[in-house]
C-alpha cells in the first residue's frame, strides 16, 4: 500500500509536488523525492528554481503554492527528481526598501543557506562566467559515507598540540610531491608528517565554501591576480570548499573531506575547523546578493536604524548572531559538521561578535555562546574563541565561557614576544608559562582555556618575527596600510634577509627560544604551519590575498632547515613525554602530595630566589613530577631556565631528591644537534649545582 | 553508452561486469545486482570495470551499500578500473575499502 505522505497532491508541469516538511531547513532526501524548506520573515512569495548541473538556464521554476507556506517557512516536496544532477536556488519576492532593511529582488536566484554542496566554483582558480545568472549553486548531498567505526577522538584539551594550517598552502608548492596539490586528498598523503612532528590536532583555516574571486584584482606591483586566498568570507556554512577538493569538479568534495577526517582520526589526529560566523561574503550594500541578503536581510544582518550594515567584522557586514533564527543556523551548522563530518572542534573567527546584540552591544549572557556551550551534540567538541573583533571588543580573559570555551590567548602571544626580545617583564612571562592563571583561574577555568600561540596566520611567521621590525605588505597593493602594526618583533640587527652569520645565529636561537617556551607552557600550544621549518612570508604579516609562494609551504625547507625541524619535533616530543607540562588544573604553589616540593617553584640566577623586578630578564622554574596531573600520575622533575639577557648568565640549579640527577634536554645556546635531545636520551649534567646559559638562551633539564 | 550490469557466480565469487556510465539514473540497476549477488553469500565480490566509462557519486554510494550488505568479511575486488574511476576512488578514500587490481586471477579469487 502506498504511503499517503509520499503521495503527490499538486503538479507543476511534469513535476509532482506535495506540501513539504518545514524541518529540517534546506534540501533533504525523502521517500520518492526531495524536500525543500526555506525561511523568510518578510518575503511575500517564493519560487524554487531548478537547473541541470552547470546549465546556464533553469529547467523549471516552481512557485510555492500559498498553502505550502507554514509560518515563515516555504516548504515543498518535489517527487521523482534527478537529485544527483540538479542544482537549485530560490527567487524571493518582497519589498525592496534598504532603509527598512529589505533587499528582496525576484530577479535574483538565491543560494540555499543550508546547501550541503555548492557548485559554481568547482575547481580552484578557474575564472567564473560572470554572465552566469546563478553564480553559487545549491546542490543536494547524501549522508551515507562509510565511517566504519570512526568517531571523534575526544583527546583531553590539555594534551593537545595544535597545528594551524591552510588546506591549499600545505601542499600547493611543487616541492610537496603529492598527486593532487592543494587539496584535501593531498593532506591525506602527508599524515605521516604530522605524526613525525608530533602534533595531534590540525586546525584548518576556513574550508566552508568561499569565493576566491571575491575582490580579486591584479597586483599593482607584479600584475599577478590577488585573490581571497585565506577564505575568511563565507558563501555557505554547510558546504566544504569545492576548490579545495581534487574531486570538486565531480561534486564529491563531501566524500573527500570525510575520507580525510576518517584517516586523520585513524592516525590519532583531531580536526578543528576555523569557522567564520561574524560576517558573510555578501559584504555591505555594494556587495553581491548571494543568499541571506535576498532571503531575509533584516533578520540575518545587524542594521543601523537607517538600514546600513553595522561592520564589527571589518568586512562590510555583521551577522546578527543573537537573533534566534541566526542562532539556529549557527547551531544547525555546527551540529551538522560535528555529527556528519566527525569534526572534533571549532575555532570561531572574531568570536566576540557572537556575543553582541542586534545593535552591537556586548551581551552579559549571550544566548548563542550559552547555547553552543551546553549543546548536547557539541558536548565533546572543542570550542575555541578568537575573543576579540574588529569593532574593538577585546575579551581575552573575559569571554563568556560557561565552563566550555577556550580562547586564543592574544595576551600570551604579546607577552611572550615581548619577553623574547627583552622588552617584557618576568611577571607577565611567568603567568603565560603557567597557563595564564591571572586571566582564568579566578573564574575556575583551567589552563587548557588558554590556547597558547606566538604566531598564527594573522601576523608574522616565526622566521619573520625574528627577521623584521616592520611589516612589509606592499605586495598586497594597499600601500602597506593593511595588517597589524604592533608585532612585538625584532629583526636581531638587520631588516630582512642577511648573510651576517651572527645575526642568523641569533635568529635561529630566538626561534628555538620561542618554541621551547611554547612547549613548556601550561595550556594548549598551537604552532603555525611551516614555523617548524622556518617558513617566511618575506615580512608580509597579512598574506590573505596571495595564492603564491608567500603562502605555500616549501617542503625543501625540511632539508635546508633540518636542524630547526628536529628541534621543534623533539620539543613537542618532550611535551608529549611529560604530563607535568599538561596539567588540567592550575598550579597551587604548594606541596599537596607530600613530595617535599611545591608543584611549581620559581627561581632566578640564584636557586629559590626569583628576581621579579621590571628590569630582570632571567627567570627559572621547577615542576615537581609527583604533582603531574594533580598527582594522579608520576613524572620527572622539570627545570626550565630562561635567559633573555644579552649576556650569558650563571644559573644555580635547585637540588633534587637524593636519588635523582639532572639531565639536559634542551640548551638553545648550543649548536645543533646538542641544542636538544630526544626524550630518554638526555645526558647527565656534569655540574649538578649550576649551568651557564648563553646570551638569549633557554635550558631545560629533566630530573630523573 | 547505456549502462549494463551483469551478474555471474563462479566458485566463491560473485562477479558483476559493469559497462557504460554509472550515475544516479543507473545506480539502481547496479544495486539490484548487488542484492542478487548477496543472496548467494559469496566470499568475494568481483566488479569488472574495464568497460565502465564514468562513475558519479551515486556509484560510490552503491559500493558502500555493497560493502555493508555483504559484510566486512567479503572482499570487494575492483578489476581493471579506468584511470578516472580509479582516481575518484583514491581521492575520496574509497580505494581503502576495496582491492583494486589490474587483472583478475580467477583461480586465486574464485576458489579461495
Amino acid at each position: 500500500m502506498e504511503r499517503i505522505d509520499i503521495h503527490p497532491t499538486h503538479k507543476h508541469g511534469d513535476f509532482k509536488l506535495r506540501v513539504g516538511r518545514p524541518m529540517p531547513f534546506g534540501a533533504s532526501l525523502v521517500p520518492g523525492g526531495v524536500n525543500f524548506s526555506v525561511f523568510s520573515s518578510y518575503a511575500t512569495s517564493c519560487t524554487l528554481v531548478l537547473f541541470k548541473r552547470h546549465a546556464k538556464e533553469p529547467i523549471a521554476e516552481i512557485p510555492f503554492p500559498d498553502e505550502f507556506r507554514i509560518g515563515n517557512v516555504f516548504t515543498m516536496t518535489v517527487f521523482e527528481i534527478d537529485y544527483e544532477n540538479i542544482e537549485y536556488g530560490y527567487r524571493m519576492d518582497g519589498p525592496f526598501n534598504p532603509q527598512e532593511g529589505h533587499y528582496f529582488d525576484k530577479n535574483k536566484i538565491l543560494l540555499d543557506p543550508y546547501a550541503k554542496i555548492i557548485g559554481g566554483r568547482d575547481v580552484w582558480g578557474v575564472t567564473p562566467d560572470w554572465n552566469d545568472i546563478y553564480q553559487h549553486r545549491s546542490r543536494i548531498s547524501f549522508d551515507d559515507f562509510d565511517w566504519e567505526n570512526d568517531r571523534p577522538l575526544e583527546i583531553p584539551p590539555e594534551d593537545q598540540v595544535i597545528y594551524e594550517m591552510h588546506v591549499r598552502s600545505f601542499t600547493r608548492h611543487p616541492s610537496s610531491g603529492v598527486k593532487h596539490p592543494g587539496t584535501f586528498a593531498a593532506i591525506r598523503e602527508k599524515i605521516s608528517y604530522f605524526k613525525e612532528l608530533g602534533v595531534n590536532a590540525i586546525e584548518l583555516m576556513p574550508i566552508y565554501e568561499f569565493d576566491e574571486f571575491e575582490h580579486s584584482r591584479p597586483s599593482p606591483i607584479t600584475g599577478e591576480l590577488l585573490v581571497n586566498y585565506w577564505g575568511y568570507s563565507t558563501v555557505g556554512f554547510f558546504a566544504p570548499k569545492a576548490g579545495y577538493a581534487a574531486t570538486g569538479k565531480l561534486g564529491m568534495q563531501v566524500d573527500e573531506v570525510k575520507a580525510l577526517v576518517k584517516e586523520l582520526h585513524k592516525n590519532g589526529l583531531e580536526v578543528i575547523l576555523d569557522v567564520v560566523f561574524n560576517h558573510t561574503a555578501e559584504g555591505d550594500q555594494r556587495g553581491p546578493t548571494i543568499s541571506f541578503r535576498g532571503l531575509d536581510n533584516k533578520t540575518y544582518y545587524m542594521l543601523t536604524p537607517e538600514g546600513y550594515y553595522f561592520n564589527f567584522s571589518g568586512c562590510g557586514n555583521t551577522l546578527n548572531c543573537n537573533n534566534p533564527i541566526v542562532r539556529n543556523i549557527v547551531l544547525d551548522c555546527l551540529r551538522y559538521w560535528a555529527s556528519e563530518y566527525h569534526i572534533d572542534g571549532f575555532r570561531f573567527d572574531l568570536a566576540a561578535i557572537l556575543g553582541r546584540d542586534a545593535w552591537g552591544y556586548p551581551l552579559s549572557n549571550p544566548p548563542l555562546l550559552e547555547t553552543l556551550a551546553f549543546d548536547p551534540i557539541l558536548a565533546k567538541c572543542k570550542l575555541i574563541a578568537e575573543a576579540w573583533d574588529a569593532g574593538g571588543l577585546y575579551q581575552v580573559g573575559s569571554f563568556p565561557a560557561y565552563g566550555r570555551w577556550a580562547e586564543w590567548n592574544g595576551k600570551y602571544r604579546d607577552n611572550i614576544r615581548k619577553f623574547l626580545k627583552g622588552d617584557g617583564t618576568v611577571g607577565d612571562a611567568a603567568q603565560c608559562l603557567q597557563g595564564s592563571p591571572n586571566l582564568y583561574a579566578h573564574q575556575g577555568r583551567g589552563p587548557a582555556t588558554s590556547i597558547n600561540f606566538i604566531t598564527a596566520h594573522d601576523g608574522f611567521t616565526l622566521a619573520d618575527m625574528v627577521s623584521y621590525n616592520d611589516k612589509h605588505n606592499e605586495a598586497n597593493g594597499e600601500n602597506n596600510n593593511d595588517g597589524c602594526n604592533d608585532n612585538d618583533s625584532w629583526n636581531c640587527g638587520a631588516e630582512g634577509w642577511t648573510d651576517d652569520s651572527g645575526i642568523n645565529a641569533l635568529r635561529s636561537r630566538q626561534m628555538r627560544n620561542a618554541i621551547a617556551m611554547l612547549m613548556v607552557s601550561q595550556g594548549v600550544p598551537m604552532i603555525l604551519m611551516g614555523d617548524e621549518v622556518g617558513r617566511s612570508q618575506n615580512g608580509n604579516n597579512n598574506t590573505y590575498c596571495h595564492d603564491n609562494e608567500l603562502n605555500w609551504l616549501d617542503w625543501d625547507l625540511l632539508k635546508t632547515n633540518a636542524s630547526l625541524f628536529r628541534f621543534v619535533k623533539n620539543s613537542i616530543a618532550f611535551r608529549n613525554a611529560h604530563p607535568v607540562l599538561r596539567n588540567k588544573y592550575h598550579f597551587q604553589n604548594r606541596d599537596y602530595v607530600g613530595s617535599g616540593y611545591a608543584d611549581i617553584t620559581w627561581h632566578g640566577t640564584q636557586a629559590w630566589n626569583a628576581d621579579w623586578s621590571p628590569s630582570c630578564r632571567t627567570i627559572a622554574f621547577m615542576l615537581c613530577g609527583q604533582h603531574a596531573k594533580a598527582g594522579s600520575v608520576e613524572d620527572n622533575y622539570i627545570y626550565v631556565a630562561i635567559n633573555m639577557h644579552w649576556e650569558a648568565q650563571w644559573f644555580e640549579i635547585p637540588g633534587l631528591p637524593e636519588q635523582l640527577r639532572w639531565h639536559i634536554s634542551t640548551n638553545t645556546g648550543c649548536a645543533s644537534p646538542e641544542d636538544i635531545w630526544e626524550p630518554g636520551t638526555e645526558p647527565k649534567l656534569e655540574n649538578q649545582h649550576g649551568i651557564l646559559l648563553g646570551d638569549r638562551s633557554i635550558v631545560i633539564l629533566v630530573g630523573k | 553508452m547505456a549502462f549494463t550490469a551483469t551478474l555471474e557466480s563462479s566458485g566463491h565469487a560473485a562477479k558483476i561486469t559493469l559497462t557504460g556510465e554509472l550515475d544516479a539514473s543507473s545506480a539502481q540497476i547496479f544495486k539490484e545486482e548487488i542484492e542478487k549477488a548477496a543472496v548467494t553469500k559469496p566470499k568475494h565480490l568481483v566488479l569488472m570495470l574495464q568497460e565502465l566509462d564514468y562513475m558519479a557519486s551515486a556509484g560510490l554510494r552503491v559500493l558502500i551499500f555493497a560493502k555493508q550488505k555483504m559484510g566486512v568479511d567479503v572482499d570487494i575486488y575492483v578489476v581493471g578500473a579506468q584511470e578516472m574511476i580509479l582516481e575518484t576512488l583514491e581521492k575520496t578514500g574509497f580505494i581503502q575499502g576495496v582491492i583494486a587490481v589490474d587483472d583478475y586471477d580467477s583461480i586465486e579469487v574464485e576458489n579461495v
